[in-house]
């Protein structure tokens, strides 16, 4: 008989092996999946792990790795520090739309003029957004003990709502003949968040992304708080004794974690998207969460699986047009990874065991 | 090297791999924004891309990516088309307007087709279809079958082209029923089904007996069908498996003919950047067929009314209108402007309530 047994300290081998063991559990049920659906498996996984990285287009898909990915790093970090202690932010979606709308709106404010300095006041703007949008679940909780699972996440509804509201008045572009939608901030040189070296895919919020990344690790590692925000994830008794203050706490990683999807939302909405527009988000937040738990919460993991799920993205849209598969194919695919992470995860803190079937 | 010269080498290569293949097939990409099983919007653009193949057969290979957000997304999806090949790209939904343009600067030798936009380059054309001429034939038929008086109506955006549609169902149901009047719902959303039944549902609450639907979902119709005694419409496709049920009627986008003339036009050397907007005359925009349930003289009046506009003879924005304030828009006898048309942003007189902002 096989029987799972506790472990008393959670392997440190599973640890580190268990994203791999589900990258590669994904790989063959989702080549068992695409073969299903008619397509050969090889070419297929090829085709999304493969080709973006070493095709004869890679010089085209390289950078876009960064593109993709950095969005999802930096929201994913501030998530990151509030699942270590416990804090369950939902709503980064919320948040990032929040900060690509006030960022933007700075910028937008003073339309027509340059000036060196609109770029870095709408990268407060946005931060600034994101924070304020997060701070209203962290006092919720704080105050009165509200729930900031449920709170976060129905505040990204709001940000929707507002989403719309702005394409359609405030911000609409004046000269888009009645459209929705903003003026384009890539037309705009000193709001524009361009590409540090053309063609790199480098732009200010994959800068952002690697300063995160490395404060994250700083702070989880060197820092009183970081020691604080690891003490009460994993032993919260331990940590009032300590005198951590859990509403200070709630305060500052919910509030880091808004300001960085604030941020992301402000360099995507200033960079590669240029525009506020109706559907401006497309779910970073929500994917940014699968990064931080397929990171193992730790900062440098998290920029691995950040690169790992924009790569999905990537492969995944060369593979529909190349092969024809369908798009739910692919999000099951993707859907598959965090799943098989889930179930490998149990080995971190169980082990299977042969047991002999006892005698009545 | 700079991306876009990176880009342009590889285009041109391409453009000279592809030249010498060029006489045996042809690539067509198309970008989708919903799944290709909405049963609307994006189920009738990938029809129009199955025509495309069964007309050239051999000579055309088709590709299409299907869900695909609006912004970087399908900047990336439409480069990485034109980098496998692609010699002719349709992105079909308005968002994809300035990423088109990006792309379209960067790969000169590739044809673009943008849906629903205005921006035009040199190898971008725009497309749409005169939804409204529709619209019109549908405000006909609710404003003789509903009882209550009451029509609802699920917007989408409050944009132009939601608000000329609105417009001119209401005009012609006025037209034939001086008491109706129209119930506005917002859903925000072009495609959640759950947001359309919950939309359908309050306006059946509040006593529409007809649903008029902006969204491409089936859901308004599954909606009406349960409450029973309502009547709606298929919208972008004909969702004729409504057609027992609530549906009596469909506005149908039929892309196909455009579709395979601009393939044709590209294979040919004579494509060149056009703005269309086509309505019921050339096909662009088709009427379901009308079921049993509408009286037959309504019936024959809403085809008479649809051969009217195809044959050019009726313009369903003629004078006398009022604007919403009491204002006047057009005169007795004169014609809505193209230019008014395409920026709408007003309602006409007798609607009630604002538009949002």
């Amino acid at each position: 008989m096989l029987k799972l047994e506790k472990r008393p300290q959670p392997s440190q081998t599973w640890i580190y092996l268990a994203p791999v063991v589900a990258v590669i559990a994904t790989m063959i049920a989702g080549g068992a999946l695409f073969a299903a659906l008619g397509k050969d498996p090889l070419v297929a996984i090829r085709t999304i792990f493969w080709d973006p990285l070493f095709s004869e287009f890679a010089f085209f898909y390289r950078p876009q790795l960064l593109v993709k990915g950095a969005p999802l790093v930096l929201i994913a970090i501030g998530l990151s520090l509030g699942f270590r202690a416990g804090i369950w932010n939902i709503g980064a979606e919320g948040q990032y739309i929040v900060g690509a709308l006030t960022g933007a709106g700075v910028g937008l404010a003073f339309y027509p003029l340059e000036g060196w300095f609109i770029f870095p006041l709408m990268v407060l703007g946005g931060a600034l957004g994101g924070w304020a949008w997060a701070m209203i679940p962290a006092v919720l909780r704080v105050k009165f003990g509200t729930n900031e699972i449920l709170v976060s996440l129905m505040l990204v509804y709001v940000a929707e709502q507002l989403l719309a509201s702005m394409s359609l008045g405030l911000m609409k572009n004046p000269q888009g003949f009645g459209f929705p939608g903003s003026r384009n901030l890539q037309q705009y040189p000193s709001a524009h968040n361009a590409e540090l070296i053309a063609g790199s895919g480098m732009h200010w919020g994959v800068v952002a992304a690697l300063i995160a990344v490395v404060f994250a690790y700083v702070l989880l590692t060197r820092h009183i708080l970081g020691f604080h925000i690891r003490l009460t994830g994993e032993a919260p008794r331990a940590a009032r004794f300590a005198g951590v203050n859990p509403g200070r706490l709630v305060l500052i990683c919910l509030g880091l974690a808004g300001a960085m999807a604030g941020l992301a939302g402000l360099f995507e909405v200033s960079g590669p998207a240029g525009r506020v527009s109706i559907d401006f988000n497309v779910g970073y937040g929500f994917t940014a969460i699968i990064v931080a738990f397929l990171g193992r919460l730790h900062p440098l993991g998290i920029a691995l699986a950040g690169l790992l799920m924009a790569l999905t993205y990537i492969g995944g849209e060369i593979a529909q047009s190349r092969l024809g598969l369908p798009a739910a194919a692919i999000q099951m695919f993707q859907g598959m990874l965090l799943f098989f992470l889930l179930a490998v995860d149990l080995m971190t803190n169980y082990r299977l065991r042969l047991t002999k079937r006892e005698v009545a | 090297m700079k991306l876009t010269q990176l880009l342009t080498t590889a285009a041109l290569a391409l453009g000279l791999a592809t030249g010498a293949m060029a006489q045996d097939k042809l690539k067509v990409g198309f970008v989708y924004v919903g799944p290709v099983g909405d049963g609307g919007w994006t189920y009738e653009h990938d029809k129009g891309r199955q025509a495309i193949e069964a007309e050239f057969g051999d000579k055309v290979e088709t590709v299409f990516v299907e869900s695909v957000p609006e912004g970087p997304d399908a900047e990336r999806v439409m480069t990485q088309m034109a980098l496998d090949g692609a010699g002719l790209i349709f992105t079909t939904s308005f968002g994809y307007m300035d990423p088109t343009i990006n792309v379209a600067a960067k790969f000169p030798d590739v044809k673009f087709e943008h849906a629903t936009g205005y921006k035009r380059a040199d190898n971008v054309s725009t497309y749409s279809a005169r939804f409204y001429e529709g619209r019109a034939i549908q405000g006909h038929i609710a404003g003789n079958m509903t009882e209550s008086n009451i029509v609802g109506y699920i917007g989408s955006y409050p944009i132009p082209e939601v608000i000329r549609g609105i417009n001119s169902a209401f005009i012609h149901a006025r037209k034939v029923n001086p008491d109706v009047e129209f119930k506005i719902v917002w859903a925000y959303t072009w495609f959640d089904p759950a947001k359309e039944a919950d939309a359908a549902k309050v306006l059946i609450e509040q006593g529409a007996d007809v649903i008029l639907q902006h969204t491409d979902s089936t859901a308004p119709l599954a909606a009406a069908a349960e409450a029973g005694n309502i009547i709606g419409f298929g919208q972008a496709s004909d969702m004729s498996e409504y057609a027992d049920g609530p549906r009596v009627s469909s506005i149908i986008d039929d892309w196909a003919p455009y579709y395979i003339a601009r393939t044709r036009a590209v294979m040919d050397g004579t494509w060149t950047s056009t703005d269309t907007w086509d309505g019921i005359g050339p096909g662009m925009v088709g009427i379901g067929e009308i079921t049993d349930k509408v009286p037959a003289e309504v019936k024959a009046e809403a085809l008479a009314m649809k051969d009217a506009i195809a044959a050019g003879e009726y313009h369903p924005f003629t004078g006398p209108l009022n604007k919403q304030d009491g204002s006047v828009w057009l005169a007795e006898g004169e014609v809505a402007d193209d230019g008014t048309l395409l920026g709408m942003d007003f309602y006409v007189e007798g609607i009630e309530g604002t538009i949002p902002n």
